[in-house]
């Protein structure tokens, strides 16, 4: 159920914030590398010691720039950094560098099954560190006390704000998932959830059916996957129209994400909103992307998700479904794209890439890049069932095989004498042969009506199966009991 | 007690410049000099307290490195053996940097700030950490959490701040160089009262990586010594483009070399110079202080300069814009200052508490009043009023200095309104506090390099200095000008000891 | 302009030393709201400055993209960083609870 049924309409924007793949943090030498021991990833200027001074990572102004560059941003003359000032313990400093006024892009879009969603600013700004809750919970409130790793202080953020223009759950974790995929396209992220390098608040308010008034807007946070954004977006838009309509007022808050328990709570607020007192940075200078800086960006734009997908589904001829399958996944879609530069026609590739290598790299937790098949060795695969030397069925056994041990799939045919008998005049004789053997079921079959028909046919092919142990080639074998069966 | 240094009047001795020489050509060991100045500060310091900590031992190993270098025939660099004392606003690996702060007490910085290490490089011995104003917010020294230091002129009196320790430490005679910082005059004023050489270079020339920022688009480092010449040497040695400070100058630090061409401080037939007018007639400044600027003046045109009026008319509003940026952006450097990571932290058992106690704890009654201050002047509803309007001042000082520099190629100003004032005196009225730095706030606003020179005494047989202020990047006119000022003041008061 | 502005009060003064997290005492308040009302005050003589088409200074210096190359280098030593720490355990700075809203 969603709230447009009761009367209202969601109106959504989402602030992602990804942490950009360079090598080293924003404004430092650090390492930017995830999972290090704590605090062996710092130095005086990410730890805010006293007398330090921040200096720009170049490789993330690129990064912003080919953002900017993909998604049709505006990129101004001048940007700026600036100082976001508030306490908190992973903060160093206690300021973020962020910015503010003159954020690096302005104006981008990203279109959504067929919905453009304005995204309003990506600015860069630097991590905080983390901090670990030590009580029982793991969470904040009952804690004793905490403790604070800052190796991620200060590493490389991209912020993307939406403009309001998501009206679902849906449409909100479609936007996520296309984002990812072009931010992952761009190499400027590894985008991973689950790890934190790409982090969801939604902004969520409801408002009356055509109404051009916005609700109030609470803050949802703590969402750490797709499926919770989409849960979390959707509970919130219930709950606001439940207040709602029950005469209530939304109070402006921010409220975190409960997965457990399904719901959001509403966070304790302060006394007063915070006031972050942002003003220029004064130990950086602005940033002027020049031409050079523009076209370097822009040249590293490769090929985006929504047309990678447009163009499986014209030159392979797959579906829409199987192509966004594909191109979701990275290495998958390249994997797949070497079997076809291989010889492999798309078709074919896509069912086995989104069939069977999937599932096996679902059940084993792979990557394609690490499949022991290689690309030419699928293409080979699919030669084989093409020409006729390989069932289809015994095709899956050979793949899983290939994908446990390096094998060539000619090798393991030949080996365990695998290759599909084709030989018209001795399949020919295997169906004379069976037919010979179940005379009342010829019979039967002949006098019988379509239904009855149906299933002798599959009684027939059976036996057949049987007798060729399973190496018979089904097309043939269809042909010939038809013509036999007359 | 061995010799002082320190050629001018209130401080015979050896120029740095000297001593260099002397140890690079093997005629002096650096050890026996570094002796020599931690003998003159064991039997001086105590009554000057221009030093928080001495550091001895280190300072002994550098001498050595420096000796034994001279001896491998390795060249030890241009500050070859002289002591050098250093602001404790600037870092030294391993070694307490406390910005005269109970909030920093005892903290050893992993790190030291590229000066230091440059200090390093060129052979200079640093020899202790002298004393400030709490985090370099005042204007007497009188800030500080560990006391007061005493002007060594007259030990009633303040020595000027945040740089007093670093300029009582060259008056008195301790060392011939030291480093200050200065953001609104904090190494010209204490140089002033203290009868030295005190500059603040352009914004930038010198790189802050390592000084312990108070509000980094106004703040500098800087060199205090004796005469004109050895800030220049010490200035050369520390100056330059540094990668890890982003609002460092790309640009080589340029040549002070009186002898370059064009440099002569004893010809300066067609440099136009004006006496800034609305600093020279600034409220408070004392008649002795005008007529210094006025002696300056002469002995400029003496040497074929042509001297006259310049108007800098924002200049006025210098102070009330400084005293809106300066706290926005110290509220926002002292945040950091929470007893998480370092320093002091105060029981306990929550972090808010933590946080506010700590502060409360930690921060001098001057420190706390800025940090509201500039807090307020950015927060919701009062930043386009207060900031906002502030930067927006600053840039018509900048404006009206171009104009003025349109005209002439250096100014004159005051320094200091007053001579040294004494200990006490100002301490209950901020403003007049405040007052002390109406003549060297415009260069910092600017980000212009500005020299204080010492040109006589005032009320008390106390030191007056004057300012030689120049454009971006002016350094050298601006050593020439201040050169010239120096020799003129000093055969002057030769000729008047002649003459009773 | 300034000279509608109502004065610095003691509530805005407690509001400040909270942003700042100074905790002060009722004598620190009264004098802080005394002497921060003085130097306003004459942060007000700005006001009667025209400041039209002017813009802020918020970089004394003409540089542009002055930036550093992604390539890493040495950081501090755990340990020494750690032994300048009020409370460390296990390799992270310790603090005393957080109540209120996570970061």
């Amino acid at each position: 159920m969603t709230g447009a049924q009761h009367g209202y309409e969601a109106v959504i924007g989402l602030e992602v914030h990804v942490e950009l793949a360079t090598a080293t943090k924003m404004f430092c030498g650090c390492r930017n590398e995830f999972g290090a021991e704590p605090n062996t990833n710092v130095c005086p200027v990410c730890l805010g010691l006293p007398g330090s001074l921040p200096v720009l990572n170049e490789a993330a102004v690129d990064y912003a720039l080919r953002f900017g560059a993909a998604l049709g941003f505006d990129v101004p003359p001048e940007s700026v950094f600036a100082r976001k000032n508030y306490f908190y313990p992973d903060m160093p400093k206690d300021y973020q560098i962020s910015q503010y006024e003159l954020p690096i892009c302005t104006d981008g879009h990203l279109d959504v099954d067929g919905v453009r969603i304005g995204i309003e600013r990506a600015h860069l700004e630097e991590d905080t560190g983390k901090t670990q809750h030590a009580g029982e919970t793991g969470r904040i409130h009952g804690a004793e006390h905490s403790l604070v790793d800052y190796n991620r202080a200060g590493v490389p953020l991209m912020e993307i704000v939406s403009r309001p223009d998501i009206r679902s759950a849906e449409q909100a974790r479609a936007y996520v998932a296309e984002l990812r995929g072009v931010l992952s396209a761009l190499g400027v992220s590894d985008v991973k959830m689950e790890e934190g390098s790409m982090r969801v608040d939604a902004n969520v308010s409801v408002r009356p059916t055509g109404s051009e008034v916005l609700g109030t807007k609470v803050e949802v946070k703590n969402m750490n996957s797709l499926r919770s954004l989409a849960r979390a977006v959707e509970h919130e838009i219930q709950r606001q129209v439940g207040v709602v309509e029950s005469g209530g007022t939304i109070v402006q808050e921010t409220r975190h994400w409960d997965e457990e328990a399904g719901v959001t709570h509403s966070m304790r607020t302060k006394e007063g909103s915070e006031d972050y007192r942002y003003f220029p940075e004064p130990d950086l200078v602005p940033v002027a992307p020049d031409d050079a800086m523009r076209a370097r960006a822009a040249s590293a734009v490769p090929e985006l998700p929504a047309a990678h997908r447009e163009r499986l589904v014209r030159e392979w001829g797959i579906a829409a479904h199987d192509a966004r399958v594909l191109v979701d996944d990275r290495e998958l879609v390249a994997y797949a794209e070497a079997a076809v530069a291989a010889g492999a026609p798309g078709r074919d590739v896509a069912n086995w890439c989104t069939g069977e290598i999937l599932g096996h790299l679902n059940e084993t937790g792979g990557s394609a890049s690490t499949l022991v098949l290689a690309p030419d060795g699928l293409a080979e695969l699919i030669e084989l069932v093409t020409d006729g030397s390989l069932s289809r069925k015994l095709a899956k056994e050979v793949l899983a095989e290939c994908l446990r041990e390096p094998r060539r799939p000619r090798q393991v045919v030949e080996e365990r004498g695998l290759a599909q008998v084709s030989d018209e005049a001795e399949l020919a004789a295997v169906v004379e042969r069976v037919l010979a053997e179940h005379p009342a079921d010829v019979e039967a079959y002949r006098s019988g009506d379509d239904k009855s028909r149906k299933k002798k046919r599959g009684f027939f092919m059976g036996e057949l199966m049987k007798a060729t142990r399973g190496s018979g080639n089904p097309k043939l074998l269809n042909r010939l009991l038809d013509e036999h069966l007359g | 007690m061995s010799a002082p240094v320190g050629p001018t009047a209130g401080t015979p001795g050896e120029t740095a410049r000297a001593i260099a020489a002397a140890v690079r050509r093997g005629d002096r060991r650096a050890r026996d000099v570094v002796e020599e100045a931690l003998a003159r500060i064991a039997e001086g310091d105590p009554e000057v307290h221009a030093f928080l900590l001495v550091t001895a031992d280190a300072a002994r190993t550098a001498a050595d490195a420096v000796d034994a270098a001279v001896r491998d025939g390795r060249d030890p660099g241009p500050l070859a053996g002289v002591p050098i004392a250093v602001k404790d606003n600037l870092c030294t690996r391993g070694v307490p940097t406390t910005c005269a702060s109970r909030i920093l007490d005892g903290w050893r910085p992993p790190y030291s700030a590229t000066v230091i290490e440059r200090v390093h490089a060129a052979g200079g011995v640093v020899v202790g950490k002298t004393n400030l104003d709490e985090f370099a917010m005042g204007s007497s020294t009188e800030n500080s959490a560990f006391g007061p230091t005493r002007n060594p002129l007259d030990r009633s009196r303040v020595p000027g701040g945040s740089s007093g320790g670093s300029a009582a430490a060259v008056a008195a005679g301790f060392v011939p160089l030291a480093l200050g910082s200065d953001t609104g005059g904090s190494i010209r004023q204490p140089a002033s009262l203290c009868g030295v050489v005190g500059v603040k270079p352009t914004y930038g020339r010198v790189s802050r990586y390592g000084l312990v920022a108070f509000a980094s688009s106004l703040d500098q480092v800087g060199p205090l010594a004796a005469t004109v010449d050895d800030a220049a040497l010490l200035l050369e040695a520390v100056g330059g483009p540094d990668p890890a400070d982003s609002t460092s100058i790309p640009e080589p630090f340029p040549s002070l070399d009186p002898d370059d061409p064009g440099s002569s401080p004893e010809d300066l037939s067609g440099l136009r110079v004006g006496i800034v007018t609305e600093l020279t007639h600034a409220p408070g400044v004392q008649p002795e202080v005008v007529a210094a600027v006025l002696r300056a003046a002469e002995v400029l045109e003496e040497r074929g300069a042509s001297v006259r009026e310049a108007s800098v008319p924002s200049a006025g509003l210098g102070l009330s814009a400084y005293y809106l940026i300066a706290p926005a952006e110290a509220s926002s450097n002292l945040a950091r200052y929470d007893g998480v990571r370092y320093g002091h932290r105060a029981a306990a058992g929550e972090i808010t508490e933590m946080y506010g106690r700590t502060r409360a704890e930690g921060f001098g009654a001057e420190v706390k009043r800025r940090i509201m201050l500039g807090t307020y002047a950015l927060s919701a509803g009062y930043y386009d009023a207060y900031y906002g309007t502030a930067q927006k001042v600053r840039t018509l000082v900048g404006r009206d200095f171009a104009a003025a520099y349109g005209e002439v190629d250096a100014l004159l100003a005051p320094t200091s309104p007053t001579v040294a004032f004494a200990l006490g005196e100002r301490t209950e009225d901020l403003l007049a506090m405040y007052l002390s730095d109406v003549c060297t706030i415009p260069s910092n606003l600017a980000g212009h390099p500005a020299i204080s020179v010492p040109a006589g005494t005032g009320e008390g047989g106390l030191p007056v200095g004057v300012q030689v202020l120049a454009p971006a990047m002016g350094e050298p006119v601006m050593f020439r000008v201040a050169r010239a000022v120096e020799a003129g003041i000093a055969a002057a008061a030769a000729a008047e000891v002649v003459t009773p | 302009m300034a000279a509608d502005r109502e004065p610095l009060s003691r509530a805005d003064v407690r509001h400040v030393a909270h942003l700042a997290r100074l905790e002060l005492t009722d004598g620190e308040v009264e004098l802080f709201t005394e002497q921060l009302r003085t130097v306003l005050g004459h942060a007000d003589d700005l006001s009667g400055v025209d400041l039209t088409g002017v813009p802020p200074t918020a970089h004394p210096l003409p540089l542009r993209n002055v930036l550093r190359a992604d390539v890493p280098r040495p950081g501090l030593d755990r340990d020494e960083v750690l032994a300048e720490a009020p409370d460390a355990v296990d390799g992270r700075f310790r603090v005393p609870r957080i109540l209120g809203e996570e970061g």
